[in-house]
């Protein structure tokens, strides 16, 4: 049953779930929720399956209308939810009675937010993930395409009873204007030079706004590299690649499966939930990290949100 | 063939087979990236094979870094005494191509470049069989190598903002058929009428890393009838 009338899309609206598997050997990028801590905790609010479909909206602007009783969550990034003008806190289930209108002004903190229904929108899979990929044409509502004005999103059965949830306040994420990322050496890394690295760990870099979800380019120190091009291989989410002109881009969901530019290592994935939501001038650091303790932490991040 | 396996991330690996480029190690990659999912069928999320890599995404509460390490010697093993199944026979996948200046815009120059006709370039562009060493760039776009080195010609200066989907390139010594309409900077030579990326239907493409392709050429009336289209707009 259609649940949710997109009224606006904003920037950017793209249906999401945890990505499309086993699609690399055919050239297609993975997709998913870029900011997985967000996306873990929309849906545990409403005790979804942890790979329920939810919007994501990047920067905002977006409204939308309940074309029946729905109980909805939202978190991540601040963008002053109101309710029929009422202001509704971020990190919280709630009810949007039908015909009451949800509307988010531009994000003011954080890039990213998620929103999500009981029981995860109701859309066909393609290739095995709801997804949204535009580079792709693939998946979301129809061929890749982002939400437009006007479309439906339908919704399960809504069991709709009246509690509400909050996420606990000291794991709401917080969107500071400085990162630190733990950096995982990996790929080419013993093969840049000392000052290469120096550069790179030393220097602080700002986030263009040219990124997207393909890959977040950075500006800052040059890190140059030696050698002649590289075979074409496979490139692991996060991946660091650094082009000729020696700045920086964080390899995200949407990136190619193949590439022949050297990779310094990958960002640790905790690290890039929080990347995720980095805004356009965000500052950036990169401290190297140890891989078998980013392991355990993933895996107990993983354990907790059952991915 | 000497093997190394490297940790990338927290749920990437990847395993080096060779430092040079050779058609016939794609062969055994993408056996070793078979194998590896018939073993390992929820444990490896994702395998990305490549011209002399294969990187491994696998999920970390279902299996180690150890034990994955453990498998892909294993399987490696495996293949290399001849045991696996995947090794077995090789599929080779035939395209119908219109070769053409009409659809072909390069080919005049390329023909030119190389001091050929263009019927020579034609021919051994066709008469060359060709293995899928890679897919990437754009969905079922495979790269296959190699071109004979008389007709290798470098990619353009200043690539095209769309060709439309089916056309033929050349880049150096790899040939592919963009299977969308795309921007692209290789030379391109003719097209092909076939659908070769469809999200719709599984497999979404007929290509498969390792597999062997041949380019057979048809005439304009046959191009047409396959359900080809002659590109009037060249950007």
């Amino acid at each position: 049953m259609s649940g949710l009338e997109v009224v606006k899309p904003g920037v950017l609206s793209l249906l999401q779930d945890c990505g499309r598997y086993g699609v690399a050997l055919q050239g297609l990028s993975s997709g998913g929720a870029m900011d997985l801590h967000a996306f873990g905790w929309v849906n545990r609010l409403l005790s979804n399956h942890s790979n329920a479909a939810v919007v994501e909206l990047t920067m905002g602007n977006a409204s939308f209308r309940a074309s029946c009783d729905v109980k909805l969550a939202l978190c991540g990034a601040e963008m002053a939810a109101k309710v029929d003008g009422l202001a509704q806190p971020n990190w919280q289930s709630f009810i949007l009675r039908q015909g009451q209108l949800l509307e988010l002004g531009y994000a003011r903190a954080g890039l990213r937010a998620y929103l999500a229904v009981e029981g995860g929108f109701q859309v066909t899979e393609t290739l095995g993930s709801v997804a949204t990929v535009t580079r792709n044409r693939l998946g979301g509502l129809r061929d890749g395409l982002s939400l437009q004005a006007g479309d439906r999103l339908p919704v399960a059965k809504q069991l709709l009873a009246n509690f509400h949830s909050e996420v606990p306040k000291a794991f709401q994420g917080r969107y500071p204007e400085q990162l630190n990322l733990s950096l995982i050496e990996s790929y080419q890394a013993p093969l840049f030079s000392e000052s290469a690295k120096r550069a790179f760990y030393q220097g602080e870099y700002k986030v263009k706004p040219e990124s997207d979800r393909m890959g977040i380019r950075l500006s800052g120190p040059v890190v140059s590299w030696q050698h002649a091009g590289l075979v074409s291989e496979g490139i692991a989410q996060g991946a660091v690649q650094i082009p000729p002109d020696g700045q920086p881009i964080v390899l995200m969901n949407d990136r190619q499966t193949l590439g022949g530019y050297p990779k310094l290592g990958c960002v640790a994935r905790l690290s890039l939930n929080a990347l995720a939501q980095a805004r356009p001038g965000t500052g950036i650091r990169f401290v190297p990290a140890d891989l078998d303790e980013q392991s355990e932490k993933w895996r107990s991040f993983l354990r907790f949100f059952e991915f | 063939m000497t093997l190394r396996f490297e940790p990338v991330s927290e749920t990437h690996c990847i395993v080096y087979l060779s430092e040079v480029i050779d058609p016939s190690l794609a062969v055994s990659i993408a056996a070793l990236a078979k194998a590896l999912q018939a073993a390992l069928p929820s444990a490896l999320v994702e395998v990305v094979p490549s011209y002399t890599s294969l990187l491994l995404e696998f999920h970390p509460l279902r299996i180690s870094r150890k034990q994955l390490e453990r498998a892909v010697l294993e399987q490696h093993a495996l293949l290399q005494s001849g045991q696996a199944s995947g090794h077995a026979q090789q599929q080779t996948l035939t395209l119908p191509v219109y070769y053409h200046s009409e659809v072909g815009p390069d080919l005049d120059d390329l023909a030119a470049s190389s001091g050929l006709a263009k019927e020579q370039v034609v021919e051994i562009h066709s008469q060359q069989v060709y293995t899928v060493c890679a897919i990437g760039f754009a969905p079922g776009f495979a790269f296959l190598a190699s071109v004979d080195a008389r007709i290798a010609a470098p990619r353009r200066a200043t690539p095209r903002l769309q060709l439309p989907a089916g056309s033929v390139g050349i880049a150096e010594r790899q040939t592919a058929v963009y299977p969308q309409q795309s921007p692209g900077g290789w030379q391109i030579i003719g097209n092909c009428p076939l659908a070769l990326f469809d999200p719709k239907h599984s497999p979404t493409s007929p290509f498969e890393v390792g597999m062997q392709v041949r380019f057979e050429p048809v005439s304009r009336e046959q191009f047409i009838e396959l359900g080809g289209q002659i590109c009037q707009d060249w950007k």
